[in-house]
């Protein structure tokens, strides 16, 4: 997984709350058995205003004006700013893979959805969580501001805003850890090897019913 | 001190490590698998060089692409073939079990689980899908994980989590006839919301809870996720080792009595504290219709479908605005004048044989009405097929114009062949109401296999209490 030390990136601004990982990325597209090349199909029923399907050539498809990313105000965002609950429903990563394929790094939300938070560690792309009026403020002025940018500094775990105001975020230490040196989560528990054993040798003997090998 | 919950006796027991920056590896005991979110995770072991640490700790089985017409030919969907072949692949590489499209015990994970008796009380249980959470209606602690999380326990037999806060959903009192385990969890959404369990694992507790048979909790536990918890579970309780006992996996002999004395504590501890406290009274609930496109957006059968202009939160209107605009309904209007196209009968939330057996007391001796396209049965497994034929069940629906289907997630996610098309409005028992959920512009309403079937009978949403008894001939 790439790393995500600092950005600065365009500010997108998706303004509806509750949006799904079924609108993220919808079905017909996890068909795929790759984690790249989802970008494309990113909000696809949003996007478009044909039916989409795997294998169908997108630059010749029909764009919805309406649609936020299709403004060319935002084209290269790397930062999508949301609204409560985003990525709520399904546990697809495809979610967050198409996110990334399409060029986000971070999305910034009052409330993300438990399992799309977790997927989106694991895949370099920082989820982060800030108070309803501060969020509401990125809305406002990335609606009134043509190239909108913020700094997200992980180290210091900063937004920098176009005026200097900086705003503090949160992350957890182990999370931080692994998105800022692009870790393998498999490989840092593979670490703890002796103590997985040793209780798997305790668990075989209390419940052998659940060993069947 | 104050007691344990459930949640915090199964975290305990899992603990492998607790590390210094605050996260813990905790062990689970076993995975299901399925063709969606599983390739990327065997291709991820091949690449590092990885195998799988415990075969005997996965069980595999197609669902959300199959067919559920006849199967004789094969799956029609190249791009679908691939996915369902490459999980028969990696099954046969690594010698997990899997039951393929072929087996009579195939069918949607979280029905074959249970079924199979490889969900067990007490354990830890992940699969790469949300309604995992299924399995915790055995005392389970049992979360939906993405492909990545697939992919480490595959590797590892565990998981990096941070602990969840504890959430009581008390439901006390006796239901009313006709309402079931989905009114009660409908109704438990419409009030917490969709992201009121967010960072919870939930125990759904209480007199109407614990009066509910196994699969009636799966029922419930299932939509967890649609609260926005990752878990849902109900304490163990002698219908659970009942419903355990004898199954495929389940343990036999001595390790059978072991197992059903290690059972005994799963519950919370009378003095346990919970984060969060939302309690029902079973009386209070009447059958539940969503009519928007999010699952708390759910009102009673004998209500009108809720005005925006009566929200004072900006965001919450528009989002009702936005909702009734897709569902093309009208603020105010009722909820038994929705129009409908199609019913689906099946899912992971409703498609067990007691499932069956409430929407075929409704089907029987009564005929699917004219206005409805297609009404749909869609069985969860091979075995509840077989146990539905077995009762004459898929006679009754056939009599009365709804189509007996092959098992498989079907049209809960349109994933195969079964979807809606534009603008369609769908009665449904399914889990998520989500734009374009079921097809591209389809217009899902989630109810219970009673109010679906009644509703398929009518050919709008009635009140399944209003429904008079047929005349025996």
């Amino acid at each position: 997984m790439e790393a995500f030390t600092k950005l600065t990136g365009l500010v997108a601004p998706l303004d509806r709350s509750n949006v799904d990982t079924d609108a993220i990325i919808p079905k017909q597209f996890l068909k795929s058995i790759k984690r790249t090349g989802f970008g494309p199909n990113l909000f696809d029923e949003w996007r478009y205003l044909d039916h989409g399907e795997p294998g169908m050539d997108n630059s010749t498809r029909p764009l919805n004006p309406d649609f936020v990313l299709n403004q060319p105000r935002y084209e290269g965002a790397e930062i999508l700013l949301a609204r409560t609950n985003f990525g709520c429903g399904s546990s697809r990563e495809h979610a967050p893979w198409a996110l990334l394929d399409y060029g986000f790094r971070c999305v910034i939300a009052p409330s993300f959805a438990d399992i799309f938070f977790n997927n989106c560690f694991k895949n370099g792309i920082l989820p982060i969580v800030l108070e309803e009026k501060i969020v509401d403020r990125l809305f406002a002025e990335a609606a009134a501001n043509e190239g909108y940018r913020l700094t997200v500094d992980l180290e210091a775990e900063t937004i920098t805003l176009p005026d200097g105001d900086v705003i503090n975020f949160d992350v957890e230490p182990d999370r931080k850890h692994s998105l800022y040196h692009g870790l393998d989560d498999i490989g840092i528990t593979l670490q703890q090897a002796d103590a997985i054993a040793t209780y798997e040798e305790r668990r075989r003997k209390q419940v052998p019913w659940l060993f069947n090998d | 001190m104050a007691g344990k919950t459930l949640y915090d006796k199964l975290w305990d027991d899992h603990l492998v490590a607790e590390n210094p920056d605050g996260s813990a590896l905790i062990y689970i005991d076993r995975q299901l698998l399925h063709e969606v979110t599983s390739p990327q995770a065997f291709e991820g072991l091949r690449l590092a060089d990885r195998k799988p640490r415990r075969i005997d700790a996965n069980l595999a089985t197609p669902d959300h692409n199959v067919p559920t017409t006849s199967r004789a030919q094969g799956i029609d969907d190249p791009v679908s073939r691939i996915q369902v072949n490459t999980l028969d692949a990696n099954c046969t590489e690594y010698g997990i079990t899997e039951f393929t499209m072929s087996d009579t015990r195939q069918g949607i994970v979280h029905v074959v689980g249970p079924e199979q008796g490889y969900t067990l009380p007490g354990i830890t249980m992940v699969c790469g899908d949300s309604h995992t959470a299924t399995h915790g209606a055995f005392g389970t602690l049992a979360f939906g994980i993405g492909t990545s999380e697939v992919e480490h326990v595959l590797a590892t037999q565990c998981l990096r989590q941070k602990k969840m806060k504890n959430m009581l959903v008390k439901v006390d009192g006796k239901l009313g006839h006709g309402v079931t385990a989905k009114d009660i969890v409908l109704a438990v959404i419409g009030k917490t919301g969709t992201a009121g369990g967010s960072g919870h694992a939930i125990e759904f507790a209480g007199s109407a809870i614990m009066d509910l048979s196994m699969e009636a909790r799966m029922t419930i536990c299932n939509m967890a996720i649609e609260a926005g918890a990752r878990v849902g579970m109900v304490a163990v309780d002698q219908k659970t080792i009942d419903y355990v006992k004898g199954r495929p996996f389940a343990p036999k002999g001595e390790d059978w009595d072991a197992a059903v004395a290690a059972w005994q504590d799963l519950h919370s501890d009378p003095d346990a504290e919970f984060d969060t406290v939302v309690e029902l009274r079973a009386e209070d609930i009447e059958p539940q219709v969503t009519w928007g496109t999010s699952p708390e957006m759910v009102v009673p059968v004998s209500a009108r479908v809720p005005d925006p202009a009566a929200e004072t939160n900006l965001i919450k209107k528009e989002g009702m605005d936005r909702a009734l605009a897709y569902m093309g309904l009208k603020a105010n209007m009722a909820v038994g004048d929705i129009p409908l196209d199609r019913v689906f009968i099946g899912s992971c939330t409703n498609s067990r044989i007691e499932d069956l057996r409430e929407a075929a007391e409704v089907a029987r001796g009564r005929q699917v009405a004219d206005s409805i396209k297609q009404a749909m049965v869609v069985p969860g497994s091979g075995l509840v097929k077989a146990q539905a034929e077995a009762e004459g069940l898929d006679k009754i629906f056939l009599e009365a114009g709804f189509e007996w289907r092959e098992p498989g997630c079907s049209m809960c996610l349109a994933m195969n062949a079964d979807r809606l098309e534009p603008g369609e409005h769908c009665a449904s028992t399914s889990n998520r109401n989500f734009e374009g959920r079921q097809g591209q512009g389809g217009r899902t309403h989630l109810v219970s296999p009673a109010m679906a079937a009644a509703a398929a009978v009518h050919g709008r949403f009635v009140d399944i209490r209003d429904l008079e008894p047929v005349q025996e001939h």
